[in-house]
């Protein structure tokens, strides 16, 4: 038998009927849905009199809309005061009781982004097909998982039919050789390869992430990276399967237990792509080169190293790219050469589906313990990324670091990451943000987003400026 | 979807070229959680003289009385016959959506934007592409006779007029295939439900941890 990739396998494996324009009927294992793209889904499946195929593959949750401060989630959904997100959150809800598909409510604990619940509920496992209406759907193949974004259109056709009309992608390999520098987080190193292969480098492919940076990094990191695919332009990425994996995922709320469990694992340690299997594409990185990574422009592949100065687009020979910076400096309020150290933060913020775990919370407290914001930023935010994250955190007695440094101790929710409730940048205000796109406005009208890690957004908010986390750290 | 056969109708007026999917329905219509109710709002800046807000209740607008689809001899119109480029601009299915919802079955224009065009389709719209010179005529007879019906049969891929003139149009094979037996996307996979079954009766067994419920 042909060597297979890791992508390969997840493919065949869900074929449910190869077409002969080239398209294919794939079956899907698990679906999320969230408030902003189901509403017309769920009222087409209405209109048609039509129910959903197999309504236990479906978990819902809000969290691109809820509100982050205590004082506004006390009173649950009506403490939401814009009435266009009150009326999305209201509408899964009465969505999900009609159709009785489970959903973590906004004041359930097990609540929080949906990229974020589905693997620490055990909702979503190695080798399931996973999607949900979201780019960011990527985050679940750091289980060996096939995983992407849908339209609303197709959230509707896998509710009603638990598949998916797609096309096969092809095969890519990224990989990171060698071993990271102390300090440097999987956050880095998704920055690197965007910074590497352009933001439209994965168009087309399956991104498979292997080598030894990723088979030493945590279940959080390797869901850090995979988050990022789609800014490298790579609809789904992923990890293959090894000893990290199944420990994550064992005893998880959804996870199988007794004989299955160990038919499943037996059935998972073969999730990955055989010796000799074909690549269309490989690239290359050595994680020993991997600085701690500043973006300083409004595209994610406009990034830099800590100790780097913003460039000059007058260095850059391709004039679609030279005029693309000069316009990302005009609007960052940037200038050619100056130092990214020297980069003054007004507001930081510490969440998202890309670094909103506990062990990025950790990240940023371990920066933080004993430690002040710095008075220029006039608000640094951490919004873990669902109830349970929080209440470990509590747990582990990082809420009151935070709050001692000045810090504020959120809700779970995006937030600020796209800025749709109330949490935003001003007009002008530069951030220091874990989150995964530096688009204009995506924080709010106006503002300034750099991508970083929670340690680097951490000790930025401390220090005012970006600083070298590592650096600041020795002290 | 619902099918379509033949419809018998009353024919309105869209008398210009580009129009685009912003005029058939504007941007702030899009913030709705449904895709329904938007039959209100269809070329909102043409049928009204003050500006919609999503939500509104339409009865008590000032309208603008020179718009056809605002007289009383196109009331109950099915047909829209219109110009060239019909549904250009923003991809929205809004377009569509608000142009079923009015109530019209058919659109006949010497072209379509194309993903207007696909999208059609998708919710049992039928756009009709026929020459200019007998989009021409057809305004022609329309403007002519109060009541102006036509007949459009897509089995036989004809338009009939009052008179009994008939004209042929072309249609995708598989298109028309899905609009006659109101097959939607998701209709047309439904038509392989036994195949779905099959692979998943097999998974049942072969991978039964895929099919946990996920329950609270
Ligand atoms: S945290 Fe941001 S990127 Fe992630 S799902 Fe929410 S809005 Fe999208």
């Amino acid at each position: 038998m042909a060597a297979k990739t890791l992508y390969d396998k997840l493919w065949d494996a869900h074929l449910v009927q190869q077409r002969d324009d080239g398209s294919a009927l794939i079956y899907i294992d698990r679906h999320i849905v969230h408030e902003v793209t189901s509403p017309q889904a769920f009222e087409g499946l209405r209109m048609a009199g039509r129910t959903p195929w197999r309504v236990d593959s479906v978990l819902a949750t809000p969290d691109h809309n809820v509100p982050t401060t205590v004082k506004e989630r006390a009173s649950g959904i009506s403490g939401i005061e814009d009435p266009v997100s009150l009326i999305q959150v209201k509408t899964l809800d009465d969505n999900c009781d009609e159709f009785g598909i489970v959903e973590y409510k906004i004041n359930d604990q097990r609540q929080g982004i949906v990229h974020v619940i589905g693997p620490e509920s055990g909702a979503c496992l190695p080798g399931m097909t996973i999607v949900c209406g979201d780019s960011h759907t990527a985050t679940n193949g750091a289980l060996g998982a096939l995983a992407h974004g849908i339209g609303t259109s197709e959230v509707e056709h896998v509710l009603a039919t638990q598949t998916l009309v797609a096309k096969k992608m092809k095969n890519m390999l990224i990989r990171v050789d060698g071993e990271l520098g102390e300090g440097v987080t999987p956050k880095d190193v998704v920055l690197a390869i965007i910074a590497k292969i352009g933001t439209a480098g994965g168009t087309g492919y399956a991104v498979e992430f292997g080598g030894d940076v990723f088979r030493a990094m945590s279940m959080e990191g390797r869901m850090t990276v995979c988050n990022m695919a789609i800014e490298a332009g790579a609809r789904a990425g992923m990890v293959a399967v090894d000893d990290i994996t199944i420990n994550y995922v064992k005893g998880r709320a959804y996870a199988p237990s007794g004989d299955v469990w160990e038919r499943a694992v037996e059935a998972w340690r073969d999730l990955k792509s055989d010796e000799g299997a074909h690549f269309d594409e490989v690239v290359v990185l050595n994680g020993a080169e991997i600085m701690p990574q500043v973006s300083w422009g409004t595209s994610p592949e406009m990034v830099v190293g800590v100790h780097d100065n913003v460039p000059d687009p007058a260095a850059e020979t391709d004039a679609v790219k030279r005029e693309g910076m000069a316009r990302a400096l005009e609007y960052m309020g940037l200038n050619a050469g100056q130092r990214i150290a020297d980069i003054k933060l007004d507001r930081v913020f510490i969440g998202s589906c890309t670094n909103s775990r506990i062990e990025d919370i950790r990240a940023a407290a371990e920066v933080v313990k004993g430690r002040k914001k710095a008075d220029s930023v006039k608000q640094a935010m951490v919004v873990p990324g669902s109830g349970l994250v929080k209440a470990q955190a509590e747990a582990e007695g990082l809420d009151k670091i935070f709050v001692e440094a000045g810090f504020e101790w959120r809700e779970p929710g995006c937030s600020m990451c796209l800025a749709m409730n109330a949490d935003k940048l001003g007009s002008g205000e530069h951030c220091a943000s874990t989150s995964n796109r530096n688009f204009e406005g995506r924080q709010g009208y106006g503002g300034r987003t750099h991508l970083v890690s929670p340690a680097m957004a951490a000790a930025a908010g401390v220090a005012g400026h970006f600083v070298d986390v590592r650096e600041f750290v020795r002290g | 979807m619902k099918p379509f056969t033949q419809v018998t109708g009353i024919v309105a007026p869209m008398d210009r070229a580009n129009v685009d999917t912003d005029m058939i329905i504007p941007k702030q219509f899009l913030k709705s959680i449904k895709r329904t109710g938007f039959g209100k709002n269809l070329f909102d800046e043409l049928r009204y003289l003050d500006v919609g807000q999503p939500d509104q209740d339409c009865t008590g607008r000032p309208i603008n009385e020179e718009f056809p689809l605002n007289q009383a001899r196109y009331q109950g119109a099915e047909i829209l016959l219109t110009r060239k480029n019909f549904g250009c601009g923003s991809s929205r299915e809004h377009a569509p959506w608000a142009l079923d919802d009015y109530g019209f079955r058919c659109i006949i224009a010497p072209s379509f934007a194309d993903i207007f065009y696909n999208n059609c389709f998708k919710n049992g719209l039928l756009p009709l592409i026929l020459s200019e010179e007998i989009v021409e005529q057809l305004f022609q007879q329309m403007y002519q006779t109060e009541g102006y019906q036509l007949t459009v049969d897509l089995q036989s891929q004809q338009v009939v007029t009052p008179s009994g003139e008939t004209f042929a149009f072309e249609i995708d094979e598989f298109r028309k295939h899905c609009l006659l037996n109101g097959l939607d996307d998701i209709g047309l996979t439904l038509e392989q439900a036994d195949a779905i079954k099959a692979y998943e009766s097999e998974r049942r067994v072969s991978a039964p941890w895929l099919f946990d419920a996920v329950k609270n």
